[in-house]
């Protein structure tokens, strides 16, 4: 009687077992035709809205080239904050280095990192800022976004050595430019959200001087990879 | 026929997720800052319930009682994979907003709940009927509280609809309140709170009127349903 018994329940749970494992399978099956069919989409649409971005930053009149085929890779840390490598994107206009677009990230906002995207001129001036991603207090700190105010405008056309007006500025000047009106610089704020565009500010200034410090790393490896 | 009427009731009044069985809360609360947002994830909601309920459904009598959970999920995570990978693939702007909250969907309780108190014991047919129906009316909850949400905290209505319908459909974004400076508590967290407190009073409101239409001098106290 005990025998008949554990062979129902031998049987019983083989069958459970089987009946599970045959789901799995048919949902492992599912899922892999799908990963394989969308894979090829998703590449393209993800490299669409990155060079849409690319555009926002870079006006289609500084580059003739394919952005997204002239990339050159960033180590994590040092001045940009990135904290895994990053890709760099080379502008060129008839094969002159025209303009580089880099990432950079503000750990210091006010809830966490603020990802930028900023493309400087190859004289040092910044052809454009936008913010990739961030997680500011909505209505407060998220002017930043160019979807909510041009506030990111102000970077156009500013560089480390001069003013907007075009006035030279020595190193200690330049650090004092390159502050928020309230702690005495040049750049505008929005009353009661301070840190957050300090927190810009600091970092676009930190990858003029990262673009500075590697100039001729950046471009000069686009010539050899030619 | 009367079965498919019973179950379009159920789902948008009678046992709405969003107001009545308050499941799937999370994302009800979490997406709702916008119309666009709250519609959007909730039209998705109603697809994978109905996909869920329609895929159950003709397996349960296969299904061992001791692995009936397991499969479910398995089930309800494979489907929103499936269309967490489609959104990915040719509704990019849009899978960029809802992103986080997709893959979500597989804990949203009304999905699995809808599976096993419905999907488990009935026809297909009516299955995929309810798994429908619960979804949209739990889109219907996210759209009003999305809708309340947006004009008070931001003054417009229909923002980023480009994101979901092109770029040609940003004409439907109607400004309610010109130059107006936002109310950040209907955006933050407790807005979605307050206002869904609101949504819940005011279905419970026209349920106690319509039950004693008579006894209006007097409302009824305890009124409170049950859960």
């Amino acid at each position: 009687m005990s025998v008949d018994m554990n062979e129902s329940k031998f049987k019983h749970t083989a069958i459970t077992t089987a009946i599970m494992v045959l789901f799995t399978m048919v949902g492992t099956a599912l899922l892999a035709f799908t990963y394989f069919s969308t894979k090829t989409p998703i590449e393209a649409s993800e490299a669409e809205a990155r060079l849409t971005l690319l555009n926002e930053v870079l006006p289609p009149s500084l580059h003739d080239n394919n952005l997204l085929k002239d990339t050159v890779e960033i180590a994590a840390g040092g001045l940009l904050g990135n904290t895994s490598k990053t890709l760099a994107y080379r502008a060129r206009l008839s094969e002159k280095p025209a303009a580089v677009v880099l990432e950079a990230i503000a750990p210091d906002g006010y809830s966490g990192e603020i990802k930028l995207l900023i493309a400087i001129r190859h004289d040092g001036s910044l052809a454009g800022v936008r913010v990739l991603a961030h997680r500011e207090t909505p209505g407060l700190g998220d002017y930043i976004d160019i979807a909510h105010s041009d506030w990111i405008k102000h970077f156009d056309n500013q560089s480390l050595a001069k003013t907007q007006d075009g006035k030279a500025l020595e190193n200690e000047a330049q650090d004092e430019y390159w502050k928020v009106k309230k702690d005495g610089g040049n750049f505008d704020y929005m009353a009661g959200a301070t840190i957050t565009p300090r927190a810009v500010v600091k970092a676009v200034h930190q990858t003029l001087q990262y673009f500075q410090a590697h100039q001729n790393e950046l471009f000069a490896a686009a010539g050899e990879q030619k | 026929m009367s079965v498919y009427k019973d179950i379009v009731e159920n789902g948008l009044w009678k046992q709405n997720p969003g107001v009545v069985q308050l499941l799937g809360l999370c994302p009800t609360l979490a997406v709702t800052t916008t119309v666009v947002n709250g519609v959007s994830l909730g039209l998705l909601t109603a697809l994978v319930m109905a996909a869920s309920n329609g895929a159950v459904s003709p397996i349960r009598r296969f299904v061992p009682e001791e692995i009936r959970l397991p499969v479910f999920i398995l089930i309800i995570a494979a489907l929103v994979t499936v269309i967490d990978l489609g959104m990915n693939a040719f509704a990019h702007p849009l899978h960029k907003v809802l992103g986080i909250f997709i893959p979500l969907i597989v804990t949203n309780c009304i999905v699995l709940a809808r599976v096993e108190a419905f999907a488990a014991r009935n026809p297909t047919t009516p299955s995929i009927l309810d798994g429908f129906m619960m979804g949209i009316g739990l889109s219907l909850v996210l759209a009003l509280l999305g809708a309340m949400r947006e004009v008070v905290g931001k003054g417009t209505l229909f923002s980023g609809v480009d994101l979901a319908l092109g770029p040609a459909s940003k004409a439907f974004i109607v400004t309610v309140i010109p130059d107006y400076h936002g109310f950040l508590l209907a955006v933050l967290p407790p807005g979605a709170f307050i206002g869904l407190g609101l949504l819940i009073a005011v279905r419970n409101w026209v349920e106690i009127r319509k039950a004693a239409p008579k006894a209006l001098a007097m409302p009824p106290l305890a009124a409170a349903p049950s859960h």
